[in-house]
């Protein structure tokens, strides 16, 4: 009895080698009490020899996953850690950041393959504008450079598996709905219009000018009433799922090897060199050399040196630019001016009429600024309206304000479209633009200030739809040296130093 | 040899994983509603096994649409020698088409093998009036070649595989003078594609019967009879994804989606 305890310790001892051999030990699982009141009888003889071969078999399983070669290591391993160095860091995850690093990952190809991170603070796009976005896309622009840019963007979407589709998964279907968007012009705003309409059949876009009687008779649900002028698009315009696109391009650059990193930047560390000016006296110029990322849910910041970093961080690239010194500067000093990107908030509605126009309701757009688009078969339409400069709300949180859309839209839906008279606000949701408060257009390229750091931010509510041609302009930019399809110097970030305002008219 | 092995059969436990979220080979079968044919479950097994078929198929693919692509050409050449007239009627026979010049009656084919005759070039000044492109690859590219052809009166485009919305947004340019159109069977066809119809207010004969890709075709029936009130629409029945009879009397009571009369042609 006592030498089977000892053997029973020894064993045990194995996994707690302090364990001296005469201190009682808990009895392991499968040793039952029986084994230590020996007998000279053959069935515990038999017993002991199978429990004796089980623990030396454990033993031996013990031994071999602690030997090299095995994946045991005492060291417990971190997946969600992004890599110490890498080539290019996307600050941003949204349509834009990952357009980016699709096109970048697609020029480069795999002899002078990049490393290329994303960095994305929140996986489930609860605040993006990607995803809260209405998802059309227009042709009707009043700046050339706008319209190109779509007009590459629907040739991408066009033939969107040839460029997103990965082998052995299932097609891209964005839903695509092909109706055109019909904007509405008062007397005041015919002349604005036809000098667009000039633009936009001069870039390419098929548009077509309708009366009054001509809108009448192709819509009869429209109240003409005010309305002199009308633009509608022919074909290349309408809308689709924003989660679709934004899932296709991270699937396809993902499995053409971009890196993802789930946590939110905190600050960079830069190096400064300074510079004489002639008429601006010292400048401080800036090369990002470290970005600290802080990871989800925790303390922990960790530094990922790269040799580029590009803003696409939508509502957020202000903040993001201040964190490198860019606004932060006195008044009159270059660093002094701030990217002029803050979010704004804009709201939703869904709204139900089973009296509502049917299939060929095309994207609506009133002189007022309110909008409206069918959404599925069932009736549903989505309305909103851009506020006014002075009655801009609340951007500290997503919530709806259900008083704006009875006192400004629901009047000016009720005027124009007299079926939605009667209606029911089914759901609504608030999304933010990432407004660019100087000329609501986009921001491109290298700020002289900071030597390393691209921008893509401040399209102003058509980040969506012009993110494809955008992600292939800054990888462009940043594998060639300058633009090589589509020439965007006219959005380049630096007419904010200049004070040149690009207008863009027709903001919906 | 022995390091060819280990890395099939280090191949072989990857796969297994991730056999649970295999679809089907959606670059080599593009109908997905079907069953998967032996072929493509051999082809299926052979890649989840080994590394080395992804690319083979994969070129596959490709091949498969650089012949669409190439059908669908801007016929350039023939526009700029013989006319826009004639290089529509080339491009027509070579998809393998069939199309009949305005004031006449005789239809110009491609024979079995692809062979058809030139008479065609006969006839530079005419317009084309009726054109059947059933079962060919024309996608929306290949539009570039029809659009000269203001005077289209009917479009046949039973069962053609490229035809989808893009394709359809384009035939804007017929607006004035397409009275029937065909687009039954055509699988890449979605309701979206639908609303781009609304831009051809002369049609009287619509058929969208049998699209793969539509998932209410009742309603979508109704609505596009609404859409386009002075045409005929083929496709399914009202009646078509309705529920049980004591429910189908609740939704018969509600008002419905029609704003307008439908006028239908006998």
């Amino acid at each position: 009895m006592y030498s089977c305890q000892r053997l029973a310790s020894r064993l045990h001892g194995f996994h707690a080698a302090a364990v001296p051999l005469r201190t009682v030990c808990p009895q392991p699982r499968h040793f039952s009490p029986r084994i230590c009141q020996i007998s000279t009888g053959v069935a515990s003889r038999s017993d002991l020899a199978k429990e004796l071969e089980l623990q030396l078999k454990a033993m031996r399983e013990k031994a071999a996953s602690a030997l090299p070669g095995s994946d045991w290591t005492p060291f417990e391993i971190r997946n969600d850690l992004p890599p110490k160095r890498v080539d290019i860091l996307i600050v941003g995850g949204g349509v834009v950041g990952w357009s980016i690093a699709y096109w970048l990952k697609r020029k480069s190809g795999p002899r002078k393959a990049l490393r290329i991170l994303v960095v994305e603070r929140d996986p489930t796009y609860s605040q993006a504008s990607t995803v809260l976005s209405a998802g059309g896309i227009r042709q009707q622009f009043s700046l050339k450079e706008n319209i190109e840019l779509s007009l590459a963007s629907l040739d991408f979407l066009r033939n969107i598996n040839e460029h997103l589709g990965v082998f052995n998964e299932e097609p891209v279907d964005l839903q695509f709905n092909h109706s055109g968007y019909l904007f509405l012009a008062s007397e005041k705003g015919a002349h604005i219009m036809e000098a667009n309409y000039e633009t936009q059949r001069y870039a390419g876009a098929k548009v077509k000018l309708m009366s009054p009687a001509q809108l009448k008779d192709m819509f009869p649900w429209i109240n003409t009433d005010g309305v002199a002028l009308a633009s509608y698009g022919l074909e290349n315009e309408g809308w689709f799922d924003p989660w679709t696109l934004l899932s296709a391009l991270k699937r396809k650059a993902l499995s053409m090897g971009v890196e993802q990193c789930l946590g939110e930047v905190r600050g960079f560390n830069y190096g400064v060199q300074s510079v004489e000016n002639r008429e601006l006296g010292q400048i401080q110029l800036r090369r990002i050399t470290h970005t600290n990322i802080q990871m989800p849910n925790s303390l922990e910041v960790v530094p990922v040196e790269s040799t580029l970093v590009v803003n696409a961080a939508g509502a957020n690239s202000g903040k993001v630019a201040q964190m490198v010194g860019i606004g932060l500067g006195s008044q009159t000093a270059i660093s002094g001016i701030s990217i002029p990107v803050e979010p704004r908030k804009r709201y939703i509605y869904v709204v139900h009429s089973p009296d509502g126009p049917g299939l060929d309701t095309p994207f609506l757009v009133d002189y007022s600024g309110v909008y409206l688009r069918r959404e599925g078969l069932g009736g549903n339409y989505i309305t909103g309206l851009s506020p006014e400069e002075s009655e801009e709300p609340d951007i500290t949180n997503l919530d709806v304000d259900h008083d704006f859309f009875q006192d400004k839209i629901w009047p000016q839906l009720a005027h124009r479209i007299p079926a939605l008279e009667s209606l029911k606000v089914t759901s609504a949701w608030a999304g933010f633009y990432d407004y660019n408060t100087f000329d609501q257009n986009g921001l491109l390229g290298i700020h002289p200030l900071v030597r390393n750091m691209y921008f893509a931010c401040g399209f102003s509510g058509h980040g969506l739809q012009q993110s494809p041609a955008v992600g292939r302009a800054v990888a462009e930019l940043v594998l060639d040296g300058g633009y090589k399809t589509l020439d965007l110097s006219a959005l380049d970030i630096k007419r904010i130093l200049h004070d040149e305002r690009l207008l863009e008219r027709n903001i919906v | 040899m022995e390091k060819w092995h280990a890395g099939l059969m280090t191949c072989r436990r990857q796969m297994l994983w991730s056999v649970t979220i295999r679809r089907n080979m959606s670059a080599a079968a593009p109908a997905s509603s079907s069953s998967p044919t032996a072929t493509s479950r051999f082809l299926l097994w052979l890649d989840q096994t080994f590394h080395d078929v992804e690319p083979l198929l994969n070129w596959n693919a490709t091949l498969r649409k650089r012949l669409v692509r190439k059908k669908n050409l801007f016929y350039g050449y023939a526009q700029r020698n013989y006319g826009e007239n004639i290089a529509a009627a080339y491009y027509i026979l070579n998809l393998k088409g069939a199309f009949r010049f305005a004031g006449q009656t005789e239809w110009f084919r491609s024979g079995p093998r692809g062979r058809f005759s030139y008479d065609f070039m006969n006839y530079p000044a005419t317009k084309i009036e009726e054109i059947d492109l059933s079962g060919t690859p024309i996608n929306h590219n290949g539009l570039d070649n029809l659009v000269s052809q203001v005077h289209l009166r009917k479009l046949t485009l039973r069962g053609c595989p490229e035809v989808d919305g893009w394709f359809l947004s384009r035939l804007h340019v017929f607006s004035e003078t397409l009275e029937e159109l065909d687009i039954s069977h055509c699988p890449k066809v979605t309701t979206g594609a639908l609303s781009a119809l609304t831009h051809l207010r002369m049609l009287r004969r619509l058929d969208i019967s049998e699209l793969g890709r539509v998932q209410n075709p009742g309603l979508v029936q109704i609505l596009t009879e609404e859409m386009l009130p002075h045409c005929l629409v083929i496709g399914a029945d009202y009646s078509h994804g309705l529920v049980s009879d004591d429910t189908t009397q609740q939704i018969e009571s509600t008002p419905g989606h029609k704003t307008q009369p439908v006028a239908t042609e006998s």
